[in-house]
């Protein structure tokens, strides 16, 4: 037991928390005096406390981090989110998988930018930094394990409780030293490289809100309405990027690693991040109009406030477990929901409080809006980005809103729309329109005079282009003709705003830059969703099976090894079950490797030619991962292979079979190809073999296995087998049997042992199984005399795999898009960073 | 008027349509009987049910069956009103359909079968789960 690190961590935990509140105390004091002098002490000691507390965080950090390097699993933590073949990479996604790490990856976050701000804010550092603390405060009471003796209420939830603290497990009655011998493991979902990037990018994204909201509370607060803006913008514009970024890295992951065919489910938790950005987007267009037209001051801060406070709502709502009948993610709760929603309540009521107290003073023009000028679309634009979000907002929170009737006594029962794809999409493809739309006309009063003629002329190109793509791609379906449309009129418009500026003021393009990514996302989504295909239609006129729905029947193909079947213009052909080697990333077939008797490693029982290379000689040990079957499917048009796939299944313990497609990459389209089902896919049903049979022959006979020509050509001594140690005294003979298979031929090489042949003789036979024919071959007895041999043969069902391919066509115009966007963002940021230093 | 308010009109107008066709499109949480008057009148729409899996005394789930290729599963669901109801899910069982103590079910009836489209399991939380896996 190591006790010592826990305690560690657990002191950290309590000093950060301490720390962040005494921070929090004195820059508070600090914002509240007018004496300048005694201010100016404050400070210097509030940024004290929230150094230490950076501290604090790290050591936090690192003391978990050292526990699950380490595999200590007398900690829960360790235990449930690790095991010990975890790779050290991963090791990190470990923080994330539980709530407790990812609020302090929040918090990790959070005092970065803190000590950041404290360095370049010196001005604003006294109500900045203590709205900073106080969120601080908050996420470290979330994971502070503390119970409050008298009210017996437990505050947070610690990531340093032992095992034996969580579980009751009757072993801890007899032995509460115990530990166990390896941990849960990590969820196999997030053995993933995005998801190793994905959430702390998120995180930060989160955290990333927190400035602007604190420059706008700090704003009201000294009454500096209008000098607010100019910092927070560009940490706006960050925060933009990053949580942009970090929503679509997580959309790339599903559609890489997730079966369900696309990148964006409309799920909760998607929800709950997709709401608060939009908002975002609709702050900073307000922030810049402000900038530079001087209006729209009361709305900014409207917008920025709501940023954040909804980041807190989706805290509130992913984490507190009252998603729990609406999502198919299932969140543990932790039994914080009280403390979520205390956070969630002191940060609404207070930024309430302030605004309207306030909000007589804020400065607005009252001058009429005009139709035709810039104010009057960037606000309708605003607007429209938050009927978006609200539109997604409202079923979203059914279940809350079915609490709070309930606590009245008039019960609702509303729930989320069973199909949420179409419920979501139906509505937010014409927002979408409207935006494109707006943001596309603004351009044309943005940058100068509007000239009514320019506009005319830029809807015509864009309505011919998608005359052209119309026809061109068969968009025959409305409203995808007007998402077209839409999606070319802001591209197009943007063009003609970089045109100009790429000669006069690069630097400023890239709020251009973001918008044509913007219209080429748009058009990306359309065809890759809305023309996604199903092409591995069944077309047998056989059921695969009785009791699956129409759907699955219509939609799959079932592939027998070796027997191509035509598939989108392809033969598509099954070859066999492969393992993936960790050291070399090569695919092994199953009968190149003996199992060892550690999962996580095989012994390659022949030599292995990948390319006339030899990769590993027989008795190699190679690392693998045992949860991981591949199934190698080729393709080929017109007897020329063109794409080699191996979908991954993986086997989980506790979350069954995870089936992960392999994508073949065009330009054009995307075709995504996963498992449905497997011979082998379901360990609770051993496949069944056949009574074995056996044959006697001579060298060079040929005989039938499970429909295969096989020739028996040698029986030879042998001093080694690998993977087995031979001992003195030992004898054994190796057949070599050549199966021909439609591809190759295949070479069994059973062997027949005597063990201590000059003592009490003992036989052992060693088959060896050739997986992919479904052929296992046993050398059971020599006759020498004879000069025969008796070859034992038992075969099953040959190997076969139930497969699902989409097409997603021009899914790389989204990618594409996206990568503009991350690049637009990021040039728009640098340079308002630069102009807000001046 | 002027043109901010009438911005500002059209905006409330498009959120209170935004809640009425949200409402409207929702699904709901029903138990087996509304379920089944539901289906009887036609009305064929997704619906969500909350239940536990039947047992017995010692914690057996009964009734649950499993088709022969294991590419679908029924089980007798006891909605939160107490009634039983056979439910059919065309795919594979999941790993911790038997360990969840609260089920979610999204579908509808056919004849006098419940068939669920989806399944929303809810596993029991950290600090309820009583046993160690890998020991």
């Amino acid at each position: 037991m190591h006790y010592f690190i826990g305690n560690l961590g657990h002191f950290f935990v309590i000093l950060s928390w301490v720390t962040a509140c005494f921070s929090f105390f004195l820059y508070l004091k600090a914002a509240l005096t007018k004496d300048l002098s005694k201010s100016g002490e404050w400070i210097v000691n509030g940024r004290v406390g929230f150094i230490v507390h950076s501290m604090a965080v790290a050591g936090v950090i690192a003391s978990l981090f050292f526990i699950i390097y380490n595999h200590y699993f007398e900690y829960h933590y360790a235990y449930s989110h690790s095991s010990k073949h975890l790779p050290v990479y991963y090791m990190v996604s470990c923080f994330w998988e539980g709530q407790e790490g990812s609020f302090l990856l929040w918090m990790f976050w959070q005092a970065i930018l803190g000590l950041i701000l404290i360095r370049t804010q010196k001005e604003w550092e006294g109500p900045l930094m203590s709205v900073f603390a106080l969120v601080q405060a908050f996420l470290a009471s979330m994971i502070l394990g503390v119970k409050i003796p008298l009210l017996d209420i437990n505050l947070g939830s610690s990531p340093f409780i032992l095992l034996r603290e969580a579980i009751q497990d009757p072993v801890f009655l007899t032995n509460p030293e115990f530990i166990p011998a390896d941990g849960n493991g990590l969820n196999p979902l997030l053995q993933n490289y995005w998801m190793v990037i994905h959430p702390p990018t998120l995180f930060l994204g989160f955290a990333a809100t927190l400035v602007p909201f604190s420059f706008c509370i700090a704003g009201l607060y000294y009454r500096k309405y209008t000098d607010w803006v100019r910092p927070a913008l560009p940490w706006s514009l960050f925060a933009g990027a990053v949580l942009g970024i970090g929503i679509l890295m997580g959309g790339y992951w599903a559609y890489e690693t997730l079966s369900f065919g696309g990148y964006w489910n409309w799920d909760p938790v998607e929800n709950a991040v997709y709401v608060p950005w939009l908002v975002l987007i609709g702050a900073i267009h307000t922030m810049l109009l402000f900038r530079s037209r001087k209006r729209g001051l009361r709305i900014s801060v409207i917008l920025v406030l709501s940023t954040f406070l909804l980041i807190l709502y989706s805290t509130f709502l992913t984490r507190s477990g009252i998603l729990g009948d609406a999502s198919v993610h299932s969140f543990t709760d932790l039994g914080l929901s009280g403390q979520l929603l205390v956070y969630l309540l002191v940060f609404t009521i207070g930024s309430k409080l302030l605004t309207w107290s306030r909000w007589k003073e804020i400065p607005a023009t009252g001058k009429e809006l005009e139709t035709w000028t810039v104010e009057f679309w960037v606000f309708a634009g605003a607007a429209t980005l938050c009927l978006m979000g609200f539109q997604v907002l409202i079923p979203t929170s059914f279940p809350v809103i079915n609490k709070i009737t309930g606590w009245f006594g008039a019960q609702t029962t509303l729930a989320p729309p069973a199909d949420q794809i179409g419920f979501y999409s139906k509505l937010q493809l014409w927002f979408a329109v409207v935006v494109a739309l707006i943001s596309g006309l603004a351009q044309f009063f943005w940058w100068n005079k509007p000239d009514k003629k320019n506009i005319l002329y830029t809807l015509l190109v864009a309505a011919l282009a998608s005359v052209l793509v119309v026809n061109a791609k068969e968009v025959y379906d409305l409203k995808f003709a007007v998402l077209l449309f839409a999606g070319f009129f802001i591209i197009f418009s943007n063009l003609l705003v970089l045109k100009k500026l790429f000669t006069k003021n690069p630097s400023l393009s890239g709020g251009a830059i973001t918008h044509v990514g913007v219209g080429l996302m748009l058009i990306g989504i359309m065809f890759s969703s809305g023309y996604s295909r199903v092409v591995s239609l069944n077309n047998t006129g056989m059921l695969i099976s009785k009791s699956a729905s129409t759907e699955f029947n219509r939609d799959n193909l079932l592939l027998f090894v070796n027997e191509p079947r035509t598939m989108a213009g392809y033969q598509i052909e099954y070859l066999g079950e492969r393992i993936l080697s960790n050291d070399r990333n090569i695919y092994l077939k199953k009968h190149e490797v003996r199992l060892s008797g550690d999962p996580f490693k095989v012994i390659a029982s022949r030599a292995i030619i990948r390319e006339k290379q030899l990769v590993y000689q027989a008795g190699d040990t190679i690392p693998i991962n045992p949860e991981n079957t591949y199934y190698e499917i080729t393709l080929s048009r017109d007897g020329k292979m063109e794409a080699r796939l191996f979908p991954r299944v993986q086997m989980n313990p506790s979350m069954g079979m995870l089936s992960s497609p392999d994508i073949t990459r065009g330009y054009s389209k995307d075709l995504y190809t996963h498992v449905s089902a497997s011979i082998s896919a379901d360990p609770n049903n051993e496949v069944e073999w056949n009574q074995p049979t056996q044959e006697t022959m001579k060298i060079g006979q040929q005989f039938f296995v499970n429909d295969y020509v096989a020739v028996l050509e040698s029986v030879k001594p042998v001093s080694s087998i690998a993977g087995y140690n031979l001992e003195q005294g030992d004898v054994a003979a190796m057949a070599t049997i050549r199966i021909q298979a439609e591809h190759e031929d295949y070479l069994a090489e059973p062997v027949f042992l005597i063990k201590n042949a000059d003592g009490n003789a003992n036989v052992g036979l060693i088959p060896d199984e050739i997986n992919d024919l479904g052929v296992r071959l046993t050398l059971n007895n020599i006759r020498p005399r004879e000069e025969q041999f008796d070859i034992g043969i038992t075969t099953r069902q040959k190997d076969w795999v139930i497969i699902k391919a989409m097409e997603k066509p021009l899914i790389n115009i989204l990618w594409l898009g996206t990568g503009l966007l991350a690049i637009g963002f990021i040039m728009a940021m640098v340079k308002r960073f630069r102009s807000s230093e001046i | 008027m002027k043109k901010s308010h009438l911005l500002a009109l059209i905006a409330i107008a498009a959120a209170v349509g935004i809640i009425i066709s949200t409402t409207g499109d929702a699904s709901s949480y029903v138990d087996f009987q509304t379920a089944s008057v539901m289906a009887k009148e036609g009305n064929l729409k997704s619906i969500h049910i909350v239940g536990e899996l039947k047992k017995d005394p010692s914690g057996q789930v009964l009734g649950l069956e499993k088709s022969a290729d294991n590419l679908s599963f029924s089980f007798l669901l006891i909605d939160e009103q107490g009634n039983e109801q056979k439910v059919i899910h065309q795919e594979p069982l999941p790993p911790d359909f038997l360990r969840s103590e609260k089920i979610v079910i999204i579908g509808h009836y056919v004849s006098d079968i419940f068939l669920a489209e989806k399944i929303l399991l809810k596993c029991p939380s950290k600090y309820q789960d009583n046993t160690l896996k890998n020991t």
